[in-house]
């Protein structure tokens, strides 16, 4: 992956294939501290603990179209890579917790990208789950909830491309605000 | 345009939203539209389907297709990502391997709005000779 917003998209697409009907994706950065975490938290099926165990087997996957699985692996890799980590918490029925952190002084750590697009791409491909996205830079958070856009909309779908533009730009700048890349990595 | 920051600009664009729709709906054959389903699984992903997929419904809009652009698993195809399924009204769809931007606007403008089969389809059989 060529960013940490691609990895995000790529991570939310298992909470969609687990059913959930809500999904959080929190980042949060801390220059004082040097650290980047991000959390994806959904309610769907959840996992067995012997699985949690494997998930990040690249040789598991749910998939009956290949045998590998490579999403959470090259997540772990390259948070691993910064001195960060990886780990999942998941209980059947309940839902499943991924969180990845990062080292953003390290000079393997990616950068995170286009992330208002990516939530803007998932929240609108992905109409009928709703979605919170919290974004904390130094103390500064933004949150982002489908359920009020939806209510805002009424009866336009989330799901209409200018919709989805419209919203990129209402992440973006708001992220601008709170001073996105005060880490001094590329944004 | 000022910037767009509150969900207070966003209840102002509703109209414009709301307009563009009806627009469509009022068109010459309601309910026809293209589905274009774009592969976004890791291997997807990693090789560009993120881009793709936002070329597409940029294009497409603007172009004045009428058109649904939706995400989907791995088809299995991993070789050849960034792959996009599109289904042109009353036709089976086609799914088409090696997808840049460059390919996407060979496809809008070539297959989808003439027909006209372009490079890169993955040949897939949904009914087997059996049935």
């Amino acid at each position: 992956m060529r960013d940490l917003s691609l990895h995000i998209l790529d991570i939310i697409q298992n909470s969609v294939a687990a059913n959930a009907s809500l999904i959080e994706i929190s980042i949060h950065e801390d220059v004082e501290k040097d650290l980047l975490k991000i959390t994806i938290k959904d309610n769907g099926k959840g996992m067995s603990k012997e699985f949690v165990k494997i998930a990040t087997d690249p040789y598991t996957t749910s998939r009956t179209t290949r045998k590998v699985g490579l999403g959470i692996p090259l997540l772990k890799q390259n948070a691993e890579r910064t001195g960060g980590s990886l780990s999942i918490t998941s209980e059947l029925g309940k839902g499943t917790i991924l969180e990845a952190t990062f080292i953003p002084s390290n000079i393997d750590c990616l950068s995170l990208g286009d992330i208002a697009g990516v939530i803007a791409l998932t929240v609108s491909g992905n109409p009928l789950i709703n979605f919170i996205y919290n974004h904390n830079i130094n103390g500064n958070l933004y949150t982002f909830n489908t359920k009020e856009v939806k209510e805002i909309l009424e009866g336009i779908s989330i799901a209409e491309p200018s919709v989805c533009r419209y919203l990129k730009e209402m992440i973006q700048s708001n992220l601008e605000e709170i001073q996105i890349g005060t880490f001094g990595y590329k944004t | 345009m000022a910037k767009i920051k509150s969900l207070d600009d966003l209840r102002v664009m509703k109209e414009s939203f709301q307009s563009k729709i009806n627009l469509r709906e009022k068109g010459e054959n309601p309910g026809s539209h293209v589905q274009i389903k774009v592969a976004m699984a890791t291997c997807g992903i990693a090789s560009g389907a993120k881009t793709v997929m936002e070329f597409m419904m940029e294009e497409l809009e603007k172009r004045g297709i009428e058109s649904v652009v939706t995400q989907t698993g791995c088809m299995g195809y991993c070789y050849a990502e960034p792959t996009i399924e599109v289904k042109l009204p009353g036709q089976e769809p086609v799914v088409f391997g090696y997808v840049d931007t460059k390919k996407a606007d060979e496809i809008i403008e070539k297959y989808i709005k003439n027909g006209e089969l372009v490079e890169g389809i993955i040949p897939m059989n949904y009914e087997t000779i059996d049935n």
